[in-house]
């Protein structure tokens, strides 16, 4: 029943890589146990792609604007927003589970791994990055068989936005988990969090057009990271590239990524504050 | 201060607010010794397993593993514990095996190791042809036990149990008591047990009187119980403790 390697040797480099693979393996494997999340995560874009963007194509007409070189219709402009709101789901759904951890107790044995937390933490997200990225691909998929047309390249050069937005938008979710206190509180990051980032930014509607209604939507839409998210894939997806939204993008994921380390750290964190599952005696 | 203790717990206190659940606690658990905490619900004993495992920090004293400090080298103190919390904490969506790699993972040991240890492991603890079932299929006594399995895998030295036996039949409850007492005197493994049910608690052991966040008593159970055995000296000891805050 011995194993050969000495607790030092778990400790080391081969031990990090391993704990990371394993809490990646163990999200992928719930991921796959729940199909229907996979599914409710495809139809909910499909949804906007099929029935909205259609019905707004001839209400919205969208000029041109960088990266297009040529007038688009609706459904084109929409996309890239609909895989950033995947992705947008995605990281509160990880937020969700992390709440959900918490309270049945499993967040405890993850916590008291020998490894840092940061690197825990570091695992998770990226854990919650790869579901996204299958997710989007998926998406794009159907979308490039419902003819919105994206550059062959694009898709690869959408990848490290991809990643890097997911990134940005797990980290904020993994922020949210450490304020949210139980599992019922979660509707109001719905309102409070999901819907005001999706619908104040530029994934349904170019920023001029905004700003022709109102400038201070525009310019809380200009503030809001998630706009710069979705920029940030629209131009790697026409194979142009857009420095400010990849500066807000990578800014945003350092401080809410160093915000959750702090929030999960031992001696100033949640579970200082909150104590233990619910249910245990003291 | 002996070097062979496998925990030292050194005037540790902790606050939720302004409530104090823990006042200056010390004890020591020595090496390959059971050492029942035992205390009423709402002693503090949970808090203080939290603060062992550090989920969190106490606010004063310090917490050693095998003399590894867990606020400076909580990596090394961290990788000699086994712990099985109160609360369940196996995933049910995932098999048994499934939830063994993952924990070893987080302890560094890759899934070839992980997986030979965990068969061995749940041979011992009499589930070897359940590796493949998911765990939402396994009785409550079941699942204890694979959680034990689980503490063990990255071959701990010293093994925390907060409450285990609570909400299990008699029959599981003993199995469970005998199995970590085996590994005691088999593998020399140091235990804290947590519980507040005397029975589980034999006369060789160790045992902390944990109330209302103060240790009232330790040592050995020889000891610390009076003539009318550790039940009576519990009570009086509780008693007396409650009468002197009346008065």
């Amino acid at each position: 029943m011995s194993s050969t390697v000495t607790v030092e040797g778990r400790l080391g480099f081969a031990g990090y890589a391993t704990c990371f693979s394993g809490i990646v393996r163990r999200e992928f494997l719930r991921f796959v146990n729940q199909r229907e999340r996979f599914l409710s995560a495809l139809v909910r874009p499909l949804v906007w792609l099929f029935i909205f963007a259609a019905g707004f194509r001839s209400v919205l007409g969208v000029s041109i604007i960088p990266p297009y070189e040529t007038y688009v219709l609706y459904e084109v402009y929409v996309v890239p927003g609909l895989a950033v709101m995947i992705q947008l789901f995605n990281g509160m759904q990880s937020s969700l589970s992390m709440v959900y951890d918490r309270e049945v107790g499993s967040m405890r044995v993850l916590l008291t791994s020998p490894f840092p937390r940061w690197s825990i933490l570091l695992a998770k997200l990226a854990a919650g990055v790869l579901v996204s990225l299958l997710q989007v691909y998926v998406f794009l998929a159907i979308a490039h068989v419902w003819e919105v047309d994206i550059p062959p390249l694009g898709y690869l050069a959408a990848l490290p936005a991809l990643v890097l937005s997911g990134l940005m938008l797990g980290s904020i979710g993994l922020f949210l988990s450490s304020l949210v206190r139980q599992l019922e509180n979660f509707a109001s990051v719905m309102n409070f969090v999901i819907f005001p980032m999706f619908f104040a930014s530029s994934a349904l509607y170019p920023l001029w057009r905004i700003r022709e209604s109102s400038e201070a939507l525009y310019m809380i839409c200009l503030a809001n990271p998630f706009t710069h998210a979705v920029e940030l894939v629209r131009h790697a997806l026409y194979g142009s590239f857009d420095p400010t939204a990849l500066s807000v993008v990578t800014l945003v994921t350092l401080v809410f990524f160093v915000l959750a380390v702090l929030a999960y750290d031992p001696a100033r964190g949640i579970m200082i504050r909150r104590g233990g599952p619910a249910g245990e005696t003291t | 201060m002996s070097a062979a203790d496998a925990l030292r717990v050194e005037n540790v206190s902790h606050w939720f607010g302004v409530r104090q659940v823990l006042s200056e606690v010390s004890f020591r658990v020595p090496q390959g010794q059971f050492v029942a905490l035992l205390g009423p619900n709402g002693a503090g004993k949970t808090t203080l397993f939290a603060i062992i495992a550090r989920l969190y920090h106490s606010r004063t004293g310090a917490v050693r593993v095998f003399e590894r400090d867990m606020q400076r080298e909580p990596s090394r103190a961290l990788a000699d514990l086994g712990i099985v919390f109160q609360a369940r904490t196996l995933d049910p969506d995932l098999t048994i095996g499934q939830n063994l790699v993952y924990h070893a993972a987080l302890h560094g040991i890759v899934k070839r190791h992980a997986v030979e240890r965990s068969a061995a492991l749940l041979a011992r603890v009499g589930l070897a042809d359940r590796m493949d079932d998911k765990v939402r299929t396994l009785s409550g006594g079941q699942a204890r036990r694979v959680e034990i399995a689980r503490a063990l895998i990255h071959q701990p030295r010293l093994l925390l149990l907060d409450e285990p036996t609570v909400g299990l039949d008699m029959a599981s409850r003993s199995d469970i008591v005998a199995d970590i007492r085996a590994l005691v005197r088999e593998e020399g493994l140091s235990v804290l047990w947590a519980t507040h049910i005397l029975d589980e608690i034999e006369p060789d052991d160790g045992v902390v009187v944990l109330h209302e966040g103060q240790v009232i008593a330790s040592g050995p159970v020889r000891s610390v119980a009076s003539e009318g055995g550790l039940a009576t000296a519990f009570h009086q000891l509780t008693n007396d403790r409650r009468v002197k805050e009346n008065a």
